[in-house]
């Protein structure tokens, strides 16, 4: 069986273990959702009302009935209804995944359009001065932690320049794109840093290997110029293995920036989980974090794909 | 030991992130057994939110804490959680990834598909779920981000012993009548310590990050015990008025994961072959 079709089998299965281990995580935190969900009203309910809630949102049957019941209806695209919003999950999700969408796009194209040139700069000037400049930034990049990182922006711009971020209500890209951009120009760069000193250190190692190879030396001593090998025969090898990086990145990015949501006030995925969790609604965090999961592993199932596309050399081990 | 000490002497970053490393341990350990200037916890109304002195070489925050002293329990509250979480991790990792190697068929598939569960989840979605389950605290961040890093080592210890397993070596082990746990436990594990210590040392960085996220959050040490997220989370809104209530902190954690950084591409070069010769 070839590794793709074996990859495609087993996704339905860890798919499916995503949602019993997120199913019993949930309901293994202690209280109780209708309390959760009404803070202290909850008191004024009488125990019928509060049973005939339990029984709307389906909380009366045992774990294993929730479950089938849940599953049925993620199965026909039905994820439940949300306690804190008392709308569908699918709506919500649909409410928050195009802004975690565009900042992880955004993201990657700010590290994608420094960390390639730099990386390349740095391997082809190996050594000297720049290179070493180059590494050290991108040492420093990547081991500042991107919520360091927002604090850190949002200190410089309000000290240095006198303005704040902007942090009011989110303004779709639909509705106003350069309102929008300039809400999400900050949070990109600050999830943008991390990310291109990755594809910084990542670009340079494998042009550095790859400036070793014999072809390359037989295309220099075939007359070829430098710059020539370089772009033709050195640059596309090289940035198999940075497609690889920035697949997983923009995969992990797709499942929501918990942290810098919460420092620029953004209402993307992340954020939505977060309070999904703290409230305990159930439907939300199940629907969410199987969402999320699913766009994981079809991110990385496509990076996989690829990434044997890319490189005629891989032939997938069949074991 | 001794060999590898001197290897990363000689290692430029290995150097750099071995120095760095070692102040911020000496920092921790001094924080956490209270050899600190002042006491992290006791409040001095009077002396609020004064910038760097000779009395107070960081500042004090807003209750008049000493942030040097805050900032040294806060590293040491970091290494505590870092160093049990990755220890854990690594140590199931490297059980489970060796057995799931051995002995393959259902275990393995049983082990490495609940690993691939664990890793389609974000790391700090996964840490929050196991924190809002047990509450937040020292120990259960500790718990949360061993199972999250979990995954990680030991898809790297179940990889190279399953290559180490049809090696000669291990055959002619088996053929000497060597039992099964002293194939594993010698021939297997000491041969897979080189990229666990590369993979333990980058862990560690993540799990810096990872609890100072939790503890940003408010979901990882608990006020009014010190920690470097917590630091940070409380400078936010004093960032203009008290700048080194975030520069303090900011630094001192994006230094101590960048010690652990060198020390881990230092030590990826020292133990790889490949760039060992490259080296010498």
């Amino acid at each position: 069986m070839s590794y793709p079709i074996k990859r495609l089998l087993v996704f339905p299965l860890v798919m499916l273990g995503v949602s019993v281990f997120v199913f019993i995580s949930i309901r293994l935190v202690p209280g109780d959702a209708i309390t959760a969900m009404l803070g202290t009203e909850s008191g004024l309910l009488t125990p019928t009302q509060r049973d005939a809630l339990r029984a709307y949102f389906g909380l009366d049957q045992n774990w294993f009935i929730q479950f089938w019941r849940w599953f049925a209806g993620v199965l026909q695209g039905d994820f439940g209804i949300s306690t804190t919003y008392g709308k569908p999950v699918m709506t919500i999700i649909w409410q928050h995944f195009p802004l975690t969408l565009e900042l992880a796009i955004l993201s990657m194209l700010i590290a994608l359009s420094i960390g390639i040139p730099a990386g390349i700069y740095a391997a082809t000037h190996k050594d000297r001065p720049s290179d070493l400049i180059v590494r050290i930034v991108a040492m420093f990049g990547q081991s500042t932690p991107s919520f360091v990182v927002g604090l850190l922006l949002i200190y410089l711009l309000s000290v240095g320049f006198g303005v704040l971020p902007e942090m009011g209500t989110f303004v779709p890209i639909t509705e106003d794109p350069l309102a929008n951009l300039a809400q999400m120009i900050l949070p990109a760069i600050t999830l943008g840093t991390a990310f291109a000193a990755a594809v910084i250190r990542m670009s340079r190692s494998t042009m550095l290997d790859i400036l070793q190879e014999d072809y390359v030396r037989t295309a220099r001593s075939k007359g070829m110029s430098r710059r020539r090998v370089i772009w033709r025969h050195a640059l596309p090898n090289a940035l198999i293995p940075v497609i690889t990086l920035s697949g997983v990145e923009f995969g992990y990015l797709l499942g929501g920036a918990v942290l810098v949501e919460q420092i620029f006030a953004l209402p993307g995925l992340g954020r939505t989980v977060l309070d999904a969790i703290l409230q305990r609604d159930y439907a939300l965090v199940q629907g969410s974090v199987l969402f999320i999961a699913f766009n994981f592993m079809v991110v990385n199932l496509l990076v996989d794909l690829a990434y044997a596309a890319l490189d005629p050399r891989i032939r997938f081990e069949t074991k | 030991m001794t060999a590898l000490l001197k290897d990363l002497t000689r290692h430029p970053s290995g150097r750099i992130g071995l120095i760095t490393f070692a102040v911020f341990l000496i920092a921790a350990v001094l924080g956490k057994t209270g050899f600190t200037p002042y006491d992290p916890l006791i409040q001095d109304r009077i002396a609020r939110l004064q910038g760097p002195s000779a009395a107070h070489w960081f500042g004090t925050d807003l209750f008049g804490r000493d942030v040097f002293s805050r900032l040294m329990d806060g590293i040491g509250q970091s290494f505590i959680i870092s160093f049990f979480s990755v220890g854990i991790a690594s140590l199931l990792g490297a059980v489970l990834g060796l057995t799931a190697a051995w002995f393959a068929g259902l275990w393995d598939g049983a082990v490495m598909r609940f690993m691939d569960v664990l890793l389609a989840f974000p790391a700090i979605l996964l840490a929050l779920l196991i924190i809002t389950i047990f509450g937040p605290g020292t120990w259960t961040s500790v718990l949360a981000i061993a199972i999250v890093y979990t995954p990680i080592f030991t898809r790297v210890v179940r990889g190279p012993a399953l290559s180490l397993r049809r090696r000669d070596f291990v055959d002619a082990a088996r053929t000497f009548g060597s039992s099964r746990r002293y194939i594993m436990t010698r021939h297997l594990a000491l041969n897979l310590v080189a990229p666990l210590t590369v993979q333990i040392t980058l862990a560690l960085a993540w799990a810096l990050v990872t609890e100072a996220g939790l503890s940003f959050l408010g979901l990882g040490t608990q006020p009014p015990n010190a920690s470097l997220g917590l630091m940070l989370s409380d400078a936010r809104n004093l960032m203009e008025m008290a700048p080194w209530l975030l520069w303090m902190p900011a630094v001192a954690l994006m230094l101590a994961v960048l010690s652990f950084n060198l020390l881990g591409d230092a030590l990826r070069d020292i133990l790889d072959p490949k760039t060992r010769r490259r080296l010498a």
